[in-house]
C-alpha cells in the first residue's frame, strides 16, 4: 500500500486500484476543529480535482477534491455523524471515501510521504 | 482542499511589519496562540484548547479574553455628556455614576459609524469603540465635541475580558473589595493588588467583566486571573461564536453605515428621552430618519433577524436569502457553528415583509436553495447576572 499527497493536502492510500481518500494531518490542524462533513454519494464519477466533499470548521468552509480520476465506492459516515474524527485520526478513522481509480498515472504524479513533508516543511 | 478561512477572523490585507501588538503579545505566543492579522493587530484566533472547547469552556466555567485593541476615550469636563448625546442617539446624561450603557454613533443619514459602551465614572466618561473603528471615532469625537470636553485618548490602557459563569469567582479570588454587583454597573478595584477599572459586561452573552488596566500592569493581571481556578485564555474565533449565539451583533458585519438602528432591531438602544416626545428629542445625527422609522414602524424595510436551518451545514456571512418563488429578499450578515446550540447559527437581514418568527425561507447555499426558518435571538440564553 502506498500513499500520495495533493498540493492541496489531500492523501490517497492506493490498495490495488482501490484508494482511501482523506486530509492530512497538517490540513485538519489549518482547518481547526470540524462541525460539518457532507459527502459524495456512492457511485458518483469523479475527475481528479473535482470537489467531491464539503466540509465545514468552526472558522473555515473547503473541500476535499478528488486526487484523481475515479468512481466512489464507499463514503465514511462515522465523520458526518462525528466530524470530529477527522481532528483526532485524520489518516485513520478519520478518512472520508474510497475511489476506484480509473488513471493510475495522475496517482503516481502526485508528491510521495517526503515530498509532501518538504512541502509543508 | 482549498481553505476558505472566515475573512473577518483570519485574514487580512495589513503587512504584518505594519501590525500593533497588545501587552499581552509575549504572554499568547508562550501560551501556544495562533495568532493572526484583525484590525491592524497581531491577535490570539485560538489557543491549543482550539475555538470549541474555547467556546464550551467559556460558557461552563471562565475565559479570558484579551481585548486590547478596542479604543478607550476619557471624556472629562461638566458638558462631556450632553456634548455626547449630539453624536448617539441615546440618554447619555441620564446613566447614573457607576453605571454603563450601550450606544451608536450615527452618521446623518440614520446610518451607524461604529457601537460603543459609555461607563459613568462619577467623574468623567470612559468610552470603548471598536479596534477598526477607532482612529475614526476619535476623529468623529474631536471634530463635533472637541470643544465641549476635554478628549483623552488612552492609549496606555489595556482590556482584559474575564467571562464566563466563573468569572466573579475569578475575579473575587484576586479582588481587594467588592466587585460590581450587576450588570452594566462597575468600578475601580483593586486587582492583584492593581488598581483598574471594572464594568460587569462583556460581549459573549455570559457573565463577566471588562477590566481597564494599565498596559504595563497587564501581563500581570492577565496571569493573576489565568491562575484562578478554571479560567482559561480565550481567542477571537470563540469570541465570535459566542456573540453570535447571544444574538449580539458584530460592528462591519451585522451593523455599517448603511443600516440603522432600527433595521438593527437596537431599538432597546435609544431611551424614551431622546425619542419623539421625549425631554431631548432628536439632536442627533440621522434624527429625522431614525425617529421617523420609531414613529412610523410600517416605513422599515428591512430588520434584522435569527435564522435556523433545518441541516447541520453552516451557512456564512454573505450567502443570499430568497422567497418561495426565488426573489431575493435579504442576506446573510454572520453566520457559523454554534457549539453550545450544536448547529449552525445565522444573523441576517431580511425585507420585513418575512421578518416574522416562524417565517420560512430560503438561503442560498452553494447555490442550492436550502431552507431557514426566521427565529428569536438569543440562540443561546443570556447569563447576565440582573438580580
Amino acid at each position: 500500500m502506498t500513499t500520495r499527497y495533493t498540493e492541496d493536502h489531500e492523501y490517497i492510500k492506493m490498495d490495488g486500484d482501490i484508494g482511501t481518500v482523506g486530509i492530512t494531518s497538517f490540513a485538519q490542524d489549518k482547518l481547526g476543529d470540524l462541525v460539518y462533513v457532507e459527502q459524495p454519494k456512492v457511485g458518483r464519477k469523479l475527475a481528479a480535482k473535482e470537489d467531491a466533499a464539503i466540509i465545514e470548521s468552526v472558522k473555515a468552509a473547503a473541500e476535499v477534491k478528488a486526487p484523481a480520476d475515479g468512481e466512489v465506492i464507499e463514503v465514511n459516515e462515522a465523520i458526518v455523524a462525528d466530524p470530529s474524527l477527522v481532528n483526532s485520526d485524520p489518516e485513520g478513522a478519520g478518512w472520508f471515501f474510497k475511489i476506484r481509480v480509473t488513471n493510475a498515472a495522475q496517482v503516481a504524479a502526485l508528491h510521495g510521504e517526503a515530498a509532501y513533508k518538504a512541502m509543508i516543511a | 482542499m482549498i481553505l476558505r478561512l472566515k475573512e473577518r477572523v483570519l485574514m487580512s490585507e495589513i503587512p504584518s511589519e505594519t501590525l500593533s501588538k497588545t501587552p499581552l503579545f509575549d504572554l499568547h505566543v508562550s501560551l501556544g496562540a495562533r495568532m493572526v492579522p484583525f484590525a491592524g493587530y497581531e491577535m490570539p484566533v485560538q489557543y491549543p484548547l482550539g475555538v470549541l472547547k474555547e467556546h464550551l469552556h467559556t460558557r461552563a466555567n471562565a475565559g479570558l479574553f484579551d481585548v486590547s485593541h478596542m479604543g478607550q476615550v476619557e471624556l472629562h469636563g461638566p458638558d462631556a455628556a450632553k456634548a455626547l448625546e449630539t453624536l448617539v442617539p441615546v440618554d447619555v446624561i441620564g446613566i447614573a455614576p457607576g453605571k454603563q450603557r450601550y450606544a451608536l454613533f450615527t452618521n446623518d443619514a440614520g446610518g451607524i459609524l461604529d457601537d460603543l459602551m459609555i461607563f459613568n465614572t462619577g467623574s468623567y466618561l470612559h468610552v470603548v469603540v471598536n479596534a477598526a473603528c477607532k482612529a475614526q471615532d476619535i476623529a468623529h469625537l474631536r471634530k463635533h465635541i472637541g470643544n465641549r470636553c476635554e478628549i483623552r485618548v488612552r492609549d496606555d490602557l489595556a482590556l482584559l475580558a474575564p467571562q464566563g459563569p466563573g468569572a466573579e469567582a475569578a475575579l473575587k479570588g484576586i479582588a481587594v473589595g467588592d466587585v460590581p454587583q450587576t450588570f452594566m454597573a462597575g468600578g475601580r478595584l483593586l486587582l492583584a493588588g492593581i488598581d483598574c477599572l471594572v464594568t460587569r459586561s462583556g460581549y459573549t452573552g455570559e457573565d463577566g467583566f471588562e477590566i481597564s488596566v494599565p498596559a504595563e500592569q497587564c501581563e500581570a493581571l492577565a496571569k493573576a486571573l489565568l491562575g484562578q481556578p478554571n479560567v482559561q485564555p480565550i481567542g477571537l474565533g470563540a469570541r465570535d461564536s459566542l456573540r453570535l449565539e447571544a444574538g449580539l451583533c458584530l460592528y462591519g458585519h451585522d451593523l455599517d453605515t448603511t443600516t440603522t438602528p432600527v433595521e438593527a432591531t437596537l431599538n432597546w438602544a435609544m431611551q424614551k428621552v431622546r425619542r419623539t416626545g421625549g425631554e431631548r428629542v432628536g439632536g442627533f445625527p440621522g434624527a429625522s430618519a431614525i425617529l421617523g422609522q420609531l414613529d412610523n414602524p410600517a416605513s422599515v424595510k428591512r430588520k434584522r433577524v435569527g435564522l435556523k436551518p433545518e441541516g447541520r451545514a453552516p451557512i456564512r456571512e454573505g450567502v443570499e436569502l430568497q422567497d418561495a418563488s426565488g426573489n431575493k429578499i435579504g442576506v446573510v450578515t454572520s453566520g457559523g457553528f454554534g457549539p453550545t446550540v450544536n448547529g449552525p447559527v445565522i444573523m441576517g437581514y431580511i425585507d420585513t415583509a418575512h421578518a416574522a418568527p416562524g417565517t420560512k425561507i430560503n438561503a442560498m447555499l452553494r447555490g442550492t436553495p436550502t431552507p431557514v426558518t426566521v427565529v428569536g435571538m438569543p440562540f443561546a440564553p443570556h447569563g447576565y447576572k440582573r438580580i
